[in-house]
């Protein structure tokens, strides 16, 4: 996993592949997007989030191994020997600016109206991959707001069903309040059996979810226009803490 | 049908649940079969479908919590399947197919007419509860399309005029469904 950091003395990478062209080595078990970042070459993301387990789910870190056509994943991808990974070539491109494109012809993701605009991972991936226009015909869904917990909002028009929010429920607060309910283009983030958030009694207002959603779509209550500022990576602080068993008291062995 | 609820009440009950419903057993028992095992929810959502004709918010939870499973994912995973009902579903149904296939042949009319004939949205059921009307994705019997499913009977070749006819028909037995539907 790539939550700690490799250690000065721990194992050494050794796994020869070719990263864009260039022979590297890889740790054994470390994922393409853990290698490419640790060397770092940008490979964009949108449901990964260190900390919290693989969803895989948005397709939008794909990458070429081999000069095959099937594109897989760099996030859930361990590398192996001899792989030749390419992650920036036109085909690439285009297929991450489409990925980008179907996320926002599926929601409203109407910038100059949101809470997160000017601190959004959809509206940065959009401006880094030269998005400037959606070919696909927009579908203006007709969603509600959930408004109803006292210290936070769900506007679901926003949501790109990453399912961070669910994981670190999950994950790391032990509550699993929300799910994805429904599929297909029906598919949509509910609380407990699709009740009002505020109605949810799993919900413990931790807030973790409003931190590392990646849109405006969970904001602290009371926040306007541009002001929502996120902090998914408190996430990976946290796991990392939990992992190495930081806060535990260990007895220090009688000299 | 949804009278039934109370008549097994009684000192003598061993379900566990405070209502004393004896259909409750039967879906303690399927739950007890798979050891009560997490990745069981499907099979176990299917038994309360079956014992209680449709999955109500009080199952579902009943279902999570003997599971230990969080009530978010069971409603997800319940919601993903077309299979599952949340509504106490008519005395009498029809599914119209929406497949490849029979929308070749005319589902869409099918849908149209019979939602036009009950005053009825697809996907629910009409006022005075005697009808529901669903829609499907394949059904595999594309050879026989358009197809609908008539109080669970597979109709093949079901334009619109006569989908009409075939569910009037079936309305018109109501009474005699009743006695054998008690479980
Ligand atoms: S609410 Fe935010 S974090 Fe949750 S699935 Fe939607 S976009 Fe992702
Ligand atoms: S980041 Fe890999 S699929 Fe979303
Ligand atoms: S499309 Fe209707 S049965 Fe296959």
């Amino acid at each position: 996993m790539s939550l700690t950091p490799p250690r000065p003395g721990g194992p050494r990478p050794n796994v020869p592949v070719i990263l864009d062209g260039e022979e590297v080595l890889a740790f054994d078990g470390e994922t393409i997007l853990d290698l490419a970042r640790r060397l770092g070459s940008p490979i964009p993301t949108l449901c990964y989030l260190d900390g919290l387990s693989v969803h895989g789910g948005c397709r939008l870190c794909v990458v070429e191994v081999n000069g095959d056509n099937r594109l897989p994943l760099a996030c859930a991808t361990p590398v192996s020997s001899e792989m030749d990974i390419r992650t920036d070539t036109s085909s690439l491109r285009d297929h991450r600016r489409r990925v980008i494109e179907l996320l926002f012809a599926e929601g409203n993701h109407i910038c100059a109206s949101c809470v997160s605009s000017g601190a959004c991972e959809l509206q940065d991936l959009a401006a880094e991959n030269d998005v400037d226009h959606i070919h696909y015909a927009l579908e203006f869904p007709r969603i509600d707001v959930d408004a109803t917990h006292p210290k936070y909002v769900l506007d679901r028009e926003r949501c790109v069903l990453c399912t961070r929010c669910v994981r670190v429920c999950d994950e790391v607060e032990g509550a699993h309040v929300w799910d994805i309910a429904q599929r297909g283009s029906q598919s949509t983030l509910v609380a407990e059996l699709g009740k009002p958030w505020g109605d949810a009694t799993s919900c413990t207002w931790c807030g973790k979810c409003v931190l590392v959603c990646p849109t405006g779509a969970l904001s602290f209550k009371g926040r306007s226009t541009g002001e929502m500022r996120h902090d998914p990576d408190v996430i990976a602080f946290l796991a990392r803490l939990r992992d190495e068993g930081e806060w535990i008291d260990r007895e220090e062995p009688a000299p | 049908m949804p009278t039934a609820d109370t008549e097994t009440k009684g000192p003598g009950a061993t379900s566990d649940h405070p209502s004393g419903d004896d259909r409750f057993e039967l879906l303690d028992k399927a739950m007890r079969r798979g050891r009560y095992g997490q990745d069981q929810l499907i099979e176990v959502l299917h038994v309360a479908q079956e014992v209680f004709g449709y999955l109500s918010e009080d199952l579902l939870l009943y279902v999570a919590r003997a599971l230990r499973l969080p009530p978010s994912r069971v409603y997800g995973v319940a919601t993903f399947y077309h299979l599952f009902t949340f509504d106490p579903p008519g005395d009498h149904s029809a599914t119209v197919c929406t497949g490849t296939a029979c929308f070749v042949k005319g589902a869409n009319d099918v849908v149209d007419a019979l939602a036009r004939e009950h005053r009825v949205a697809p996907g629910s059921t009409t006022e005075d509860g005697r009808f529901t009307l669903k829609t499907a994705r394949c059904l595999g019997s594309c050879g026989m399309a358009p197809v609908v499913v008539v109080d669970g009977e597979v109709r093949g070749h079901l334009h619109a005029d006569a989908a009409i006819d075939e569910v009037a028909a079936r309305l018109a037995t109501t009474d005699d469904r009743d006695s054998e539907e008690a479980v």
